[in-house]
């Protein structure tokens, strides 16, 4: 059985999921809320253990991908509120989640000066637990305990991971994307039949179109407003949706043979490219068969930008952060460049409300900056949405591929995920459930027991009988010794010797009286072609002393002691034939045939 | 035979004493063939190891036997099986049987029963799998031996019960490449084996292993292809495996569902878990559809090349493969395609500067939401979509093939096949380009869909922009505006790769002709002419323009009433363009103007072109004046020549007829030329001067011949004979002029019974032709052989050049069609004032790029010559990978060259040219049998590259290099 806390559940923002399975704990993800400023924005780790360390309690903690919301409180969780057993994942993450750390640490610390925070000491100490885990390897935590890493898309390093003990498995899919990208695959995961599947359910409620039409629009868009000379300004996340952005940008501008610039704010960015770099057999099939001759983010049109620039004459391509234009160097570009009408922002992804980006989307043209200085946008503004979570259809179609037992559905809105459920009860006949933050669910299983069996036992039973079907379940004989938390079928033999036991018989016997009036070994003979008739399959034998045997059961005529015209037919048989013997007898009690005189 | 002489080498070597009076006989034979096998079975009686004899037997394995003793070393083989208690050498020794029965010319029949009872008391499971083997190959071989056949599906039938997956893997596959086909036969054969070898393969489609079940497919397969009929009942059978979690089970299954949809098309299938029934076609296709979102992408490339080849669907299945109902929030959403269309439809230009103009707009059911469906739905929008590109590849071959058969479809499949156009893959690209093309006669292009075709023709890979071209060679258009935009782009294309002009003057030729009345009124603005005003006359060598007129008069051809609109300069740019460009403008009937070329008369056949007619007349002409006297024979000759090289640069379509007969003439005149030299009579060392025109002449006619025979494609048996004629005639002039050069009988000796045996195999190969060649050379000339075989070299030489000049000149009859081999290197440009630099003694890598056409064979005879300024000459022959085919009769060579030299002061020019190589005797090489297990193969010289000589057929292009020194 599994249960499940704490975090996540029917919330976009942090995740946090605690399993237990055959005894083992997992906490899977460690995320923290951006949309909070205090204590709320971390999971509360005191529901775990009361009192008692985490570490006793753990076995072992995964991350899936490098997203602060599935992250962000790792270093909060090991150092200050302390643990110290192994923490999983994938390499990139390894790699690049520090980078993320360290920069959300120096805007909390540094810029808003908060206190009570982890520090850049505890990130690094934190990361010294960190084990990393290649994709499809099967690591072994501890006996019992064994996790394996799929791809999964989304962003660069982003893994589906495998819990199995014993015969009990749970995957967790983290965030995953089953459409491709220009610089990722897509998630796959084998038939491996978990007895339940945790899936992320963003996009519960939509199935999305083509991606080809929204990034040739993109493009469209793009190389139109450069050919009139004009400048592009894409505001950008410094990870994951900036790669495939730069990829498509590249890749097009290498295509067409185009000339203009492509700037790409530093920083953050530049380390993360380097990673991009290294990381190859993470991206997709195009970038992997390529980078022998190139690596595609060595990119060659793409460059470092500098303030300056800014003012260039000319048309020019460029990414800054933030992605919603609500400081920084992104806001300072829009703001020299507004007031073309030749210019174009390019918003590529989802704005909160009150920042610049939510603003000039919802269509207003003049917007209050500070200083009560109004700026007129007269430059045009286009919203481009690339998301990277699986759409409805994703969804399902993992769970055919998974073919999992139970799902469970995290990480989305509960109206939404209502729906899915619904459908996914539906198509899959499966349970699905969706518990809302801090419910625990727990899930029955029916765990297979693994019995050994001695090879001459299992030799000597499927000799009986046809060749073993996959498909049917097969009866055997034998005898099963539970010693020692450990079973074992032996054959009887060998248990009674085993045991110091002797070896009893058990024999039926039953007396059937049939109207004869002949000879007791005619009516031995009557009874012979009678049953040499009927069971054609088996054995039936006459023998010399007048009694029959039908494999090893045994048949006798005798006559009736009082009654001559009374035959009385001896039946005797051992329990292992009892199916056969009690057959035998229900045959013999209707009466031999008439004609076989 | 062989089996005696096994059985003496066996005794020869265990020492059988009591057979011994055996020996004698055999003894003669032994001599005469000192057999292998006789050292293998001293190699294996002395092995002192399994291991030992393995050995051996790996190395016996690498010789070839002759056909005559393979039963023998069968023999030796087997009794050393029965002997050998190592499982390793029983394998390989079964394997070698296995082998052994594929010599070719051995019967196998004889060691058939050995086989078989070797498998009795066989107990590892792969010695048993590769003895299953060996009577595969057995069974192969005796193919038409119905009741070998049944026996070894027999043995293979007892087999299937064994443990070992192998075993019954190798069973099955016999089962399925022997298994009685025909039902009849089978019974007349043995009335028991008359079980269904479907029913005994199907019972394994449930086997626990996956490689069974797999191979129990195969074979399933295996029976189709060898024409048995399947039954439907598999169909069930099959539809289970297609959810096998293995996927060469899923793989081959979705095979064998396919097979059985082309089967029973029309049978009626129920539907589980309702009421309803549909095709097994539709159902099949539905399944396999399914596929296309396997997790496996092998299974997914096969289930989407499978699906091109499925016609029969219902139309409203086919339909659903391209539908994705998209939803946001659980509200309807229209597709992106939807969204274009309706702008199209409603007038409206796609501004796409709306934000959320892709909202999503009513509420759906949630009922009614289907995610998972077990149809058709969407399986082409997934495959496009995929991960892998083989499976895109694969999805859009088979939107091709389905949309070539249905033009609805074709329509619907469109948006999606101009999405691909921006595949990241090139291949990818490629390819929906091409389906596109080849669909194109059943579409019109809407705007918006224009617009996106056209953005692709600003792609650097000159292959996509090529390939776009022929594309909008055949497209519809279906506005005045589609027109303009493609003609927009067209020209931007062209200012920015200024190397395509031709493939755009061509491109937009077929689109004016295509749509003249698109085109009528956009031409004042095209050719922006005013009512009121003169406008400046436009640069005429300006290729923008030049494609703009290109257009216009190919829509005018159609269209009467365009001329109207014409200024004066354009008239007059048509007469220029008309002649210069004449394979892209058409004649025009243009008002006050007679047509250029020719007097139209109403007696002309329309199929008589007048061209070809003058061709033909000119030709008549000169066949007819046998008799002129030489000075008006030579006159005639030049000014046909002359005339049919004009009109070969005019009518690109007889270019090729016109310069095959100016060839042949040429020859003829120079070999006139050659004889009518009145000093022939005078001693010959004194006229060395007069010696060198006639040897310089019989040396270009050589070389023009070979150009004859092989530049040319279409050339037939008859114009061949002619050519080796003409070789022949040269040939012989070539033996005169050495004789009167020379001094002593010696060195003639020689060339004489040389040419004297060409002529012999002339008359051999050519001896079906040799009645129609009355009165020529070679006709005199074997009439004269028995003379001139007896006669000395002087007195030969005599008779050649009497019956050389007596001869008459012969008919060259013409081919239907005929085309000259040329070759267009497009790169190096041969402009670059840049030398090429690289360090000497290392190489540097030039890219050529050229095209060719109509050559063929292409990958044999195309070769890349590159001459250095100190005469040094490289010949280069290209990868057959570095041929592309883009057209019927087209190629493209696109390859590297590997250059090296030692170091220069200066930089130099070295050249680059294409020539095609031949070999006169290539055909007469092939015949040679070759002996595959003959051990003089060694012996024989490798004829099969030898190249017997080349002819340039492209214009030499110079490139800069400069080696430097190397420096220390």
């Amino acid at each position: 059985s599994f249960s499940l806390g704490p975090g996540a559940g029917q919330d976009v923002g942090r995740s946090c999921i605690l399993v237990s399975i055959a005894g083992k704990n997992v906490m899977l993800d460690c995320g923290m809320h951006m949309g909070y400023n205090d204590d709320r924005r971390f999971p509360d780790f005191s529901y775990i253990t009361q009192n008692g360390r985490l570490t006793d309690f753990l076995d072992c903690v995964i991350i899936s991908h490098f997203h602060l919301d599935h992250c962000g409180a790792l270093p909060y969780f090991s150092e200050m509120v302390g643990y110290d057993g192994p923490i999983y994942m994938t390499h990139p993450t390894k790699a690049i989640c520090p980078i993320l750390l360290e920069d959300y640490r120096k805007i909390t610390v540094d810029k808003k000066g908060e206190t009570n925070f982890f520090t850049s000491q505890m990130i690094k100490d934190c990361m010294k637990k960190v084990v990393a885990v290649h994709l499809h390897q099967t690591v072994q935590v501890d006996e019992e305990l064994e996790i394996k890493a799929y791809y999964a898309g989304h962003v660069l390093g982003a893994a589906m991971f495998q819990i199995k003990v014993g015969c009990e498995s749970v995957v967790y899919t983290g965030d995953y994307n089953m459409t491709p990208d220009r610089h990722l695959g897509a998630a796959w995961i084998d038939k491996c039949r978990p007895d339940l599947l945790i899936s992320e359910s963003t996009y519960a409620t939509t199935i999305r179109d083509s991606k080809r039409c929204r990034e040739r629009d993109f493009l469209k868009k793009v190389h139109e407003t450069v050919e009139r000379g004009g400048k592009v300004l894409i505001p950008v996340f410094a990870l994951g949706r900036a790669q495939e952005l730069c990829i498509l940008l590249e890749t097009f501008w290498e295509r067409m043979n185009l000339k203009a610039p492509i700037y790409f704010s530093t920083g953050l960015t530049e380390k993360a490219n380097h990673y991009y770099k290294l990381f190859i057999t993470w991206t997709n099939q195009k970038i992997r068969k390529t980078f022998v001759q190139r690596n595609m983010f060595e990119f060659k049109h793409i460059k470092a930008f500098d303030r300056a620039y800014a003012d260039n004459p000319g048309p020019m391509v460029v990414f800054a952060t933030p992605g919603m234009l609500h400081a920084g160097q992104s806001l300072q570009i829009f703001r020299k460049w507004a007031g073309n009408e030749k210019n174009m922002v390019i918003m590529p992804g989802y704005c909160v409300q009150g920042t610049v980006g939510h603003k000039i989307l919802s269509g207003q043209r003049k917007l209050e900056m500070e200083g009560r200085q109004i700026l007129e946008v007269k430059m045009q503004v286009e919203y481009m949405s690339f998301s990277a979570h699986a759409d409805a259809k994703g969804i399902m179609q993992l769970i055919r591929q998974a073919e999992p037992r139970n799902v469970l559905l995290v990480h989305g809105e509960a109206k939404k995920m209502e729906f899915l459920k619904q459908k996914i009860e539906q198509e899959f006949h499966v349970n699905c459930y969706m518990p809302a933050n801090g419910e625990t669910t727990t899930i029955f299983t029916n765990p297979s027991i693994p019995v050994d069996i001695s090879l001459g036992l299992l030799k000597r039973e499927t000799a009986i009988g046809l060749l073993p079907d996959a498909k049917k379940p097969k009866l055997m004989h034998g005898t099963l010794i539970m010693k020692d938390n450990s079973f074992r079928l032996v054959s009887p033999e060998q248990a009674l010797k085993e045991l110091g036991l002797a070896e009893h018989q058990l024999r039926f016997t039953c007396r059937v009286h049939i109207q004869d009036p002949r000879k007791e070994h005619e009516t031995g003979l009557r009874v012979y072609n009678h049953l040499k008739a009927i069971l054609k399959d088996y054995s039936v034998q006459h023998l010399p002393d007048g009694s029959i045997t039908v494999e090893s059961i045994l048949i006798q005529a005798t006559a009736h002691s009082e009654d001559q015209g009374t035959k009385v037919l001896l039946v005797s048989w051992t329990y292992q034939d009892e199916e056969l013997g009690s057959y035998l007898t229900a045959l013999l009690k209707k009466g031999l045939p008439q004609s076989t005189a | 035979m062989a089996a005696h002489l096994k059985k003496r080498v066996y005794e020869e070597f265990t020492k059988v004493v009591q057979q011994q009076h055996e020996e004698l006989s055999a003894k003669k034979l032994r001599l005469a063939k000192p057999s292998k096998s006789a050292a293998l079975h001293v190699d294996l009686c002395k092995a002192a190891s399994p291991a030992d004899a393995l050995q051996h037997l790996l190395h016996f394995a690498r010789r070839p036997v002759e056909v005559e003793s393979v039963e023998g070393v069968v023999r030796i083989l087997l009794e050393h099986y029965y002997k050998e208690n190592d499982a390793s050498v029983r394998l390989k020794i079964a394997s070698l049987l296995g082998l052994l029965s594929k010599t070719a010319g051995f019967s196998p029949d004889c060691i058939m029963d050995d086989a078989i009872n070797t498998l009795q008391n066989e107990k590892s499971h792969q010695v048993l799998a590769q003895l299953l083997d060996t009577l595969l190959v057995i069974g192969t071989k005796l193919t038409e031996n119905p009741p070998v056949r049944m026996r070894l599906v027999e043995v293979a039938c007892k087999h299937l019960t064994d443990s070992s997956h192998g075993v019954r893997n190798k069973c099955l596959q016999l089962i399925g490449c022997l298994g009685p086909v025909e039902k009849g036969v089978t019974k007349e054969v043995e009335s028991q084996s008359a079980k269904d070898v479907q029913k005994i393969i199907g019972d394994h489609f449930n086997d626990q292993d996956p490689r069974v079940r797999t191979a129990a497919i195969k074979a399933m397969l295996q029976l189709h292809e060898r024409g048995l009929k399947l039954q439907q009942a598999i169909y069930c059978q099959a539809c289970k495996l297609l959810a096998d979690d293995y996927e060469q089970v899923r793989s081959a299954a979705v095979q064998l569902i396919w097979v059985l949809s082309q089967l029973y098309p029309e049978s009626i299938v129920p539907i589980p878990s309702s009421n309803e029934e549909i095709r097994l076609v539709d159902d099949a296709f539905g399944k396999i559809c399914h596929m296309v979102s396997d997790g496996s992408w092998v299974v997914r490339v096969q289930a989407a090349k499978l699906l091109g080849s499925m016609q029969q669907v219902s139309s409203h299945f086919l339909e659903q493969t391209l539908d994705k109902k998209l939803m946001s929030d659980l509200r309807r959403k229209r597709t992106a395609h939807e969204r274009a269309k309706e702008l199209y439809s409603s007038g409206e230009f796609s501004s796409g500067r709306k934000w959320g103009d892709d909202a999503p707009k009513e509420e759906i059911d949630t009922g009614a939401v289907n995610l998972i469906e077990s149809g058709a739905c969407g399986a082409f929008v997934h495959g496009l979509e995929d991960e892998m590109y083989e499976v895109r590849i694969a999805a859009v071959e088979a939107l091709c093939m389905l949309a070539q058969s249905s033009p609805s479809f074709a329509e619907k499949c469109l948006d999606f096949l101009v999405d691909m156009f921006n595949d990241e893959i090139e291949e990818v690209r490629l390819q929906s380009i091409h389906t596109m093309r080849k669909i194109s006669n059943n579409i019109t292009l809407r705007e918006d869909q224009l617009d996106t075709v056209l953005a692709v023709l600003e792609d650097s890979s000159r292959d996509i922009r090529e390939a776009l071209h022929e594309l909008l060679c055949c497209t519809n258009v279906s506005t005045k505006e589609g027109i303009h935009l493609a003609l927009v782009e067209l020209l931007k294309n062209l200012t920015k790769y200024p190397t395509d002009r031709e493939s755009i003057w061509k491109c937009l030729k077929f689109l004016g002709s295509r749509h003249p009345t698109l085109v009528l009124p956009l031409v004042p603005e095209l050719l922006s002419t005013h009512p009121f005003f003169d406008t400046p006359e436009p640069d005429m060598d300006d290729p923008a323009y030049i494609a703009v007129l290109v257009l216009i008069f190919n829509a005018a051809k159609s269209c009467p009433t365009m001329p109207a609109l014409f200024s004066d300069h354009t008239f007059r740019h048509y007469a220029y363009l008309r002649d210069s460009l004449s394979h892209l403008v058409p004649p025009l009937r243009l008002p006050g103007r007679k047509l250029v070329s020719s007097p139209v008369s109403p007696s002309i056949t329309p199929n008589e072109d007048p061209c070809q007619q003058f061709l033909h007349q000119s030709l008549e002409r000169v066949y007819n004046l046998q008799h002129l006297d030489p000075q008006g024979v030579q006159e005639l000759l030049e000014f046909t020549i002359r005339d049919l090289q004009r009109l070969g640069e005019l009518q690109s379509e007889l270019a090729g007829m016109a310069d095959f007969t100016a060839t042949y003439l040429q020859c003829q005149l120079l070999l006139i030329k050659a004889l009518q030299e009145k000093l022939w009579n005078v001693a010959a060392p004194l006229y060395l001067k007069q010696n060198a025109l006639a040897s310089a002449a019989a040396k270009q006619i050589l070389e023009e011949t070979y150009k004859m025979e092989f530049m040319y494609s279409g050339v037939e048996g008859r114009q061949v004979v002619i050519i080796h004629h003409m070789r022949l005639q040269a040939k012989a002039l070539q033996l005169i002029v050495t004789a009167r050069t020379t001094r002593g009988a010696e060195p003639l000796f020689g060339m004489c019974e040389k040419f004297l045996q060409e002529v012999d195999s002339f008359q051999r190969c050519f001896i079906s032709e040799l009645p129609h060649m009355q009165g020529s050379f070679v006709d005199k000339l074997l009439d004269l052989m028995p003379r001139l075989v007896t006669s000395k070299p002087s007195e030969v030489v005599k008779i050649l050049q009497t019956t050389l000049r007596q001869s008459t000149f012969l008919h060259l009859p013409l081919p239907e069609q005929l085309h000259r081999a040329t070759a267009t290197i497009i790169e190096p440009t041969g402009e670059s004032d840049n030398p090429l630099r690289f360090t000497s003694g290392l190489v540097v890598a030039l890219d050529v790029d050229a095209t060719l056409e109509h050559v063929q064979d292409p990958q044999g005879t195309v070769k890349v010559q590159v001459l250095y300024p100190d005469g040094q000459a490289q010949l280069i022959h290209p990868k057959p990978a570095d041929f592309r085919n883009p057209g019927p009769g087209r190629h493209r060579l696109i390859t590297q060259v590997y250059l090296s030299h030692t170091a220069w002061t200066e930089p130099c020019q070295i050249e680059v040219r294409l020539l095609l190589a031949y070999n006169s005797n290539r055909s007469k090489a092939a015949k040679i049998p070759k002996s595959t297990w003959s051990d003089s193969m060694e012996a024989l010289p490798p004829s099969e590259n030898g190249i017997e000589g080349t002819i340039p057929f492209s214009k030499p292009v110079k490139v800069y290099i400069m080696p430097k020194p190397a420096r220390r």
